[in-house]
């Protein structure tokens, strides 16, 4: 089945890095794209421009994803732009520490943005989607959460559930037209990433090399066309055969 | 805004959103179990929101999870609007 026209995507954490790389990108393949930001307006506004000067069409959505007003995000889009029948949950916090040490708090702040609100956000946006019997959720996963790594356990957790949620839900509504679907970005280079790029890391990537936003955009563009209509439940890993 | 719950209305928007479902017309009647009339737990929940838009009445899992015939939903609906 086609996309409806004037169907819009909602990418949260979308003011910078990956999130603003995917905007940028589902943009270019014709969806109208609500630019969500928590703190970074600018960030955001910069997006929003970039997208509208390759002739594309783009509203800033300010909200944060862990708290009270998600629904208000999803209306604003479509009053925006149009129904919202593309969610990307890219928003996502890193609070490290090793498990012995790990306060709940960092605990508890890492699973509520991470994987709560991504199932909450989801759920709110299916409605719409089971209405129009078309709809494409992408979930940012990581390669850490199948895979260790030392100090995240907050976030591994967290991404390990995104991954099982992913598959459930996609279980759930695959009847009504609608996949879901995660991407697992390995090392991008990103802000988030940026003091973390050692050469023993980098060495330890069989690609030798970081990621680029572009090139995890560009897996979520796939998911959310058209073309990948049968593709559901899957995690696409885009992380150099770092999981291989 | 919400329109009256009285058991014509809601059996008039039942017996329209079942067909959406795949359900054929011909075989809709309050006495049809949602077994029979091929009607999954995804079709239910898809109703349960038809008519909280159209009433304004939730019905949560556990509600829906005890309705076996499409009278009994029609009967649910209208008990929880009075």
């Amino acid at each position: 089945m086609s996309r409806p026209e004037h169907a819009a995507a909602l990418v949260t954490g979308a003011s910078k890095g990956i999130g603003a790389a995917i905007a940028r990108e589902l943009a270019a393949d014709g969806w109208a794209v609500g630019v969500n930001y928590r703190s970074d307006e600018e960030g955001a506004k910069a997006t929003v421009k970039a997208i509208e000067d390759a002739g594309g069409r783009a509203v800033a959505v300010s909200g944060d994803v862990s708290d009270g007003d998600r629904r208000a995000m999803l209306k604003d889009v479509e009053s925006e732009l149009g129904p919202v029948l593309c969610l990307v949950n890219n928003a996502g916090v890193a609070r490290d520490g090793l498990a012995i040490q790990l306060e709940d708090d960092d605990w508890d702040a890492v699973i509520a943005t991470n994987l709560s609100a991504a199932f909450r956000l989801t759920r709110d946006a299916l409605r719409g989607m089971i209405k129009a019997r078309y709809g494409r959720v992408v979930n940012i996963a990581s390669v850490v959460g199948p895979r260790a790594n030392a100090g995240q356990s907050n976030y591994a957790a967290a991404k390990a559930g995104l991954i099982g949620m992913t598959k459930t839900i996609a279980h759930e509504v695959a009847r009504r037209g609608v996949t879901v679907n995660a991407v697992a970005p390995g090392f991008i280079a990103t802000d988030m990433t940026s003091e973390l790029a050692t050469d023993e890391i980098v060495k330890a990537i069989p690609a030798r090399r970081q990621g680029t936003p572009e090139e995890v955009a560009a897996a979520v563009r796939f998911l959310a066309s058209e073309q990948a209509g049968y593709v559901t439940g899957s995690t696409l890993y885009v992380d150099g055969g770092m999981s291989a | 805004m919400a329109a009256a719950i009285t058991e014509e209305n809601v059996q008039k928007t039942v017996f329209e959103a079942l067909p959406q479902f795949g359900v054929d017309e011909s075989q809709i009647t309050r006495d049809a179990t949602f077994e029979d009339l091929d009607v999954d737990s995804l079709d239910l929940a898809e109703l349960s929101q038809i008519i909280e838009d159209e009433y304004g009445v939730a019905l949560k899992g556990d509600d829906v999870g005890k309705i076996k015939t499409v009278g009994d939903a029609i009967d649910l609906v209208v008990s929880r609007g009075s």
